[in-house]
């Protein structure tokens, strides 16, 4: 009944980059910074001026007229996404018991976390609420003034 | 005792039946394992221990445990006491809830070898691992001096007795063999904050590894489990800025 340990702990030799190490350190600075980019955000969204009711497509659009708008929600796009898909991952790593199975998994995560980084940055900084030379019933009433 | 009914003469231990759903194994029988209930009939001063050796010596010799001192210094007898690591050597039974049955298992996460008994091997590898010994370099004809702060900074994690009630604790540990373990982390801790030692830097470098602190998910499961009361997670998150720092 003697156990067989299947992969032998070796120490680490190889030296440079530790993605271990350099992932909870991602962890604890991108959360502190996300603590304030979201509630900067919910309180410029819902408490300042109407509030919650000046929401709408043209306060979206205008929001990312403005470049500051665009640098602080792409910010948020990033670090929010990698944040979560690095602690999905952290989750597939101690609860995925076969080996190619993990691997699948991780690597699914990082792709879709890939794609939505890439579709949520296009969107924030090519955003154009009134595109040339579309049916204008589909565009907005401010775009037609 | 204190609390005994006033018809209870003064000096009389009082005594009570209990029930222990015991977790058996037997690797020779090829069957799965299963509880198997035993009423005992003991003393409030008597300890989870106590009524496993009644078992063992007046009921079913083989049921079996590990046990060594039986005073909670050797740290053999870790198991699984209601859902709870702890030396039953040190758990009163008159301290947990007598009304239900009381559950002892063997500790999760290591192989089960017999009825309560685990193979500790690869908690001991990664033991072994991190180097648990002084490593100075000079050979010196005086004693090492050291100040009773420098004394101080590690005397927590000099109290650990190996039990492996922390490490078989973590659920990191669980599903992850590979992790090194609570244990292992204090006791690399206890060397690495030590004044007199000079290889804190290879110990770092250990325990930098994907297998290393940074498994470690600060579910403080393993200082609630420790008989001993060290401070685990907090000696594990100290070692993780001494790895930040690159020094203790």
């Amino acid at each position: 009944m003697s156990v067989v340990i299947e992969t032998p702990r070796s120490p680490r030799s190889r030296k440079g980059a530790n993605w271990e190490k350099y992932g909870w350190m991602y962890m604890r600075i991108s959360g502190a910074i996300l603590v304030a980019l979201i509630f900067g955000h919910l309180f410029a969204n819902l408490m300042v001026g109407e509030g919650i009711h000046a929401i709408d497509f043209a306060f979206v659009g205008g929001k990312w007229a403005n470049p500051f708008w665009q640098v602080w929600d792409g910010l948020m796009l990033w670090l929010a996404l990698i944040h979560g898909t690095n602690g999905m991952r952290t989750i597939v790593n101690d609860y995925v018991e076969r080996q190619n199975v993990r691997k699948a998994l991780v690597w699914a995560l990082w792709v879709i976390c890939g794609a939505l980084i890439v579709l949520g940055t296009l969107v924030i900084f090519t955003f154009d609420p009134c595109p040339a030379g579309s049916d204008p019933s589909l565009l907005p009433s401010f775009c037609t003034k | 005792m204190a609390t005994a009914t006033a018809a209870t003469e003064i000096g009389v231990v009082p005594s009570f039946t209990v029930t222990l759903f015991v977790r058996r194994f037997d690797p020779e029988s090829g069957e799965e394992a299963r509880w198997q209930d035993f009423d005992v009939q003991v003393h409030g001063t008597d300890r989870v221990l106590d009524a496993l050796h009644k078992i063992k010596w007046e009921v079913d010799g083989s049921l079996t445990f590990r046990r060594s001192c039986a005073h909670g210094v050797c740290g053999s007898d870790a198991m699984r006491i209601n859902g709870r690591n702890r030396l039953a050597c040190k758990t009163l039974i008159k301290d947990l809830d007598i009304t239900q049955p009381i559950y002892v298992e063997p500790i999760k996460g290591l192989t089960v070898e017999k009825d309560l008994v685990v193979d500790m091997n690869p908690f001991y590898q990664a033991y072994r691992d991190i180097k648990p010994f002084l490593i100075a370099s000079d050979n010196p004809d005086k004693e090492r001096l050291q100040s009773p702060e420098d004394r101080e900074r590690f005397d927590d994690t000099t109290k650990c007795i190996l039990c492996a009630a922390c490490t078989t604790s973590c659920p990191v540990f669980w599903t992850d063999g590979q992790y090194f373990g609570p244990a292992a982390i204090v006791n690399a801790h206890r060397f690495i904050f030590d004044s007199r030692d000079e290889a804190a830097d290879v110990r770092i470098d250990i325990l930098n590894d994907k297998e290393g602190v940074w498994r470690c998910r600060t579910t403080f499961n393993c200082t609630e489990a420790c008989p001993r009361g060290i401070q685990v997670t907090k000696a594990i998150a100290e070692v993780k800025q001494a790895i930040l720092r690159g020094k203790p």
